[in-house]
C-alpha cells in the first residue's frame, strides 16, 4: 500500500517540477522550490514508516528547518534586502 | 492492526490526497498568488496530516512527528508570506479582471529597510 502511496507523491512532485521548469517568474520557481521541500518532508517520514527506520524522522526534521531557512533566504533576496 | 493504525491509515491517504491535490492546483492556477495559496494551504495540511499519521501507525514514533507536523504549520505559513511580501514588491501584480481591486495601491512603504 504504502509504494502505492509513494507514487502518488512522486507525481505531486513531477507537477510541481514542471512550474519549477516553465514558471514565467522567479517567484514561482520559489513557489515551486518550497512545495517540493515541504513535499519532500512528508515522503522522508513515509519512507521511514517503509523501510522501518527511525533515523529518518530525525532527516526530515532537520531538512524541514534547512528548506524554510533556504526558501525565506530566497524570498529576502527576490525582495532586494540581502 | 488496531483501531488507532487503521486511523492512522485514513488519516495519511487523506493528507497525500491533498498534496496530490495541492500540487495539481500549483499546475493549474493562473496566477503567482492563487499558485501560493495552494502551496501554503493544502500542502501544509496535507504534509502535517502525513506525518501525523505515520506517528499514530508507529506509536514510538509520536512525539517527534508531532514536532515536525507543528514546525511545519509554524514554518510554511512563515515562509509563503515572506515570498508574497517580495513579489509584491518585485512588482507583481494579482490577476483580476478589473484593476481596482488592489488594496496596497498607492500605500506607502513604512519598513524600516527599505531605502
Amino acid at each position: 500500500m504504502i509504494l502505492y502511496i509513494l507514487i502518488v507523491l512522486g507525481l505531486a512532485i513531477l507537477f510541481v517540477v514542471y512550474r519549477g521548469v516553465v514558471g514565467p517568474t522567479p517567484s514561482d520557481r520559489i513557489v515551486a522550490l518550497d512545495n517540493i521541500t515541504t513535499i519532500t518532508t512528508a515522503g522522508l517520514v513515509l519512507l521511514g514508516l517503509f523501510f522501518e527506520r527511525y533515523i529518518y524522522i530525525d532527516v526530515a526534521l532537520i531538512y524541514g528547518v534547512l528548506s524554510f531557512i533556504g526558501v525565506l533566504t530566497l524570498a529576502r533576496y527576490l525582495e532586494g534586502g540581502l | 492492526m488496531g483501531v488507532v493504525e487503521i486511523i492512522g491509515w485514513a488519516i495519511i491517504v487523506v493528507g497525500i490526497a491533498f498534496l496530490f491535490l495541492g500540487s495539481l492546483g500549483l499546475y493549474r492556477m493562473p496566477d503567482v498568488y492563487s499558485r501560493m495559496q495552494t502551496a501554503t494551504k493544502s500542502v501544509t495540511f496535507g504534509a502535517m496530516g502525513t506525518i501525523f499519521g505515520v506517528g499514530l501507525v508507529h506509536p514510538e514514533w509520536f512525539w517527534k512527528t508531532l514536532i515536525i507536523a507543528v514546525f511545519i504549520a509554524i514554518s510554511n505559513p512563515i515562509s509563503s508570506h515572506a515570498l508574497a511580501r517580495g513579489s509584491y514588491k518585485v512588482g507583481l501584480r494579482p490577476f483580476t479582471l478589473e484593476d481596482d481591486m488592489d488594496a496596497l495601491d498607492g500605500v506607502e512603504d513604512k519598513s524600516e529597510d527599505n531605502e
